[in-house]
C-alpha cells in the first residue's frame, strides 16, 4: 500500500526557508503572503489492511519522520494501483 | 582504567568531523579519548563521552535525527541513565535532542546562512559537572560554526527549562543563529548530559584565539578522572 506523509513546520514555529521562498516569490512579481516549507514522504508499505498500514506509518512518523516538538504530520493512504 | 589518564569515548558517525579535533583537546587537556564506531554496540570502559560536530549521515531528515538510531546511541542512553557525563557539541547536541536525552530542538539558523565565527557565551550556571570550572557570568569566546543551530522550545517547555535552570550557556550581545533566549547550550534535569553548539574543541590552543573551551573539556576529563576512581573502588 502506498502511503504519503506530509510534515510541517507547526504554526508559530519559524521557518527561514519559508521566509526565503517567500520573498524571492514577491520579488519575481508574484503576491503572496506567507509560505512555509514542508517535507513530503512517499512510502510503499508493506501492509494491505488500510487501517494497520495507517496505524504502521503512525508510528513510523512518531519515531523517526517528525519531530513532534517542531512540526506536524498528515497520512495520506492509496489504495494499489 | 588508567585514571591519571581517564578514558573518554568520542563517538564517530559517519558524517562526523571533529571526531579527531575532539579527541586531539581532550588528549592535551590530559585524558585518553577512544574513537568509537556508530555501529558498536557497548562503549568501551569510560568516565564520559562526548558526541561530536560535523553532519551525522548527511544531516539527511533533520540533523541528528538518524544518528539517534545507531547502536552505539542505545549505549549512551544507557551510560546518561546511570549518571555518565555525556558532552554533544554541536551536531552531537542536535543528536541528543533528537534522541530525547536533552530537550528542545535545533532549528535552521533564522538567517539561513551558515554561521562560522567565534562568539561570546555567558555562564548561567557553574553549579552543572562540565561547567565546574567556570564562574556564574563569565564570558567564554568559544566558536560556531553550524547551519541549524536556532534552539527552538514551545512556551510550556521553556518555562520549564527557567524553572529547572536548565538553560545553562547564553549568546552574549551576538545570537549568531536566533535561537530563542539566545539559549547557545542545555542540561539535562540531572545535570550530567549537556549540550551547546559552540565547539569548545576548538578553543583549547591560543594559537587558536581562545582557549576558554579548555575551561569545559578540562571539566569534563576531571569528571571522567572522579568517575574512573569511584569506578575501580566499588
Amino acid at each position: 500500500m502506498k502511503a504519503t506523509v506530509l510534515v510541517r513546520p507547526k504554526p508559530g514555529i519559524l521557518d527561514p526557508q519559508g521566509k526565503a521562498v517567500e520573498a524571492s516569490l514577491r520579488h519575481l512579481g508574484f503576491s503572496v503572503d506567507g509560505a512555509r516549507v514542508g517535507r513530503l514522504v512517499d512510502l510503499e508499505v508493506e501492509v494491505a489492511d488500510p487501517e494497520q498500514a495507517r496505524a504502521e506509518v503512525e508510528r513510523m512518523c512518531a519515531e523517526l519522520l517528525a519531530n513532534p516538538l517542531i512540526e506536524s504530520y498528515e497520512i495520506e493512504l492509496a489504495e494499489d494501483s | 582504567m588508567n585514571a591519571g589518564r581517564p578514558s573518554v569515548a568520542v563517538l564517530v558517525f559517519p558524517g562526523s568531523n571533529d571526531d579527531r579535533d575532539a579527541a586531539l583537546a581532550l588528549e592535551s587537556l590530559g585524558a585518553d579519548p577512544q574513537l568509537v564506531w556508530h555501529a558498536d554496540e557497548e562503549l568501551p570502559q569510560v568516565g564520559a563521552v562526548v558526541l561530536p560536530g560535523g553532519f551525522s549521515y548527511g544531516d539527511y531528515l533533520r540533523a541528528g535525527a538518524i544518528a539517534r538510531f545507531s547502536p552505539a546511541m542505545r549505549a549512551v542512553a544507557e551510560f546518561a541513565a546511570e549518571g555518565g557525563y555525556v558532552l554533544g557539541i554541536c551536531n552531537g547536541f542536535q543528536v541528543l535532542c533528537e534522541a530525547g536525552l536533552l530537550p528542545g530542538a535545533l532549528r535552521p539558523n533564522e538567517s539561513l546562512s551558515f554561521v562560522c565565527r567565534d562568539v561570546p557565551l555567558r555562564v548561567e550556571r557553574n553549579d552543572v559537572p562540565l561547567l565546574a570550572s567556570c564562574a556564574i557570568g563569565q564570558r567564554l569566546t568559544i566558536p560556531v560554526k553550524h547551519g541549524e543551530g536556532c534552539f527552538f522550545a514551545d512556551a510550556d517547555l521553556l518555562a520549564e527549562l527557567d524553572e529547572s535552570r536548565q538553560i545553562v550557556l547564553r549568546y552574549d550581545g551576538d545570537n549568531p543563529n536566533g535561537s530563542l533566549d539566545d539559549i547557545a547550550g542545555v542540561v539535562n534535569a540531572d545535570g550530567n548530559v549537556m549540550g551547546l553548539m559552540p565547539h569548545p574543541e576548538h578553543a583549547t590552543d591560543p594559537l587558536l584565539g581562545s582557549t576558554d573551551g579548555a575551561l569545559i573539556l578540562r571539566a569534563l576529563v576531571e569528571r571522567a578522572r572522579e568517575r574512573a576512581l569511584a569506578t575501580a573502588s566499588s
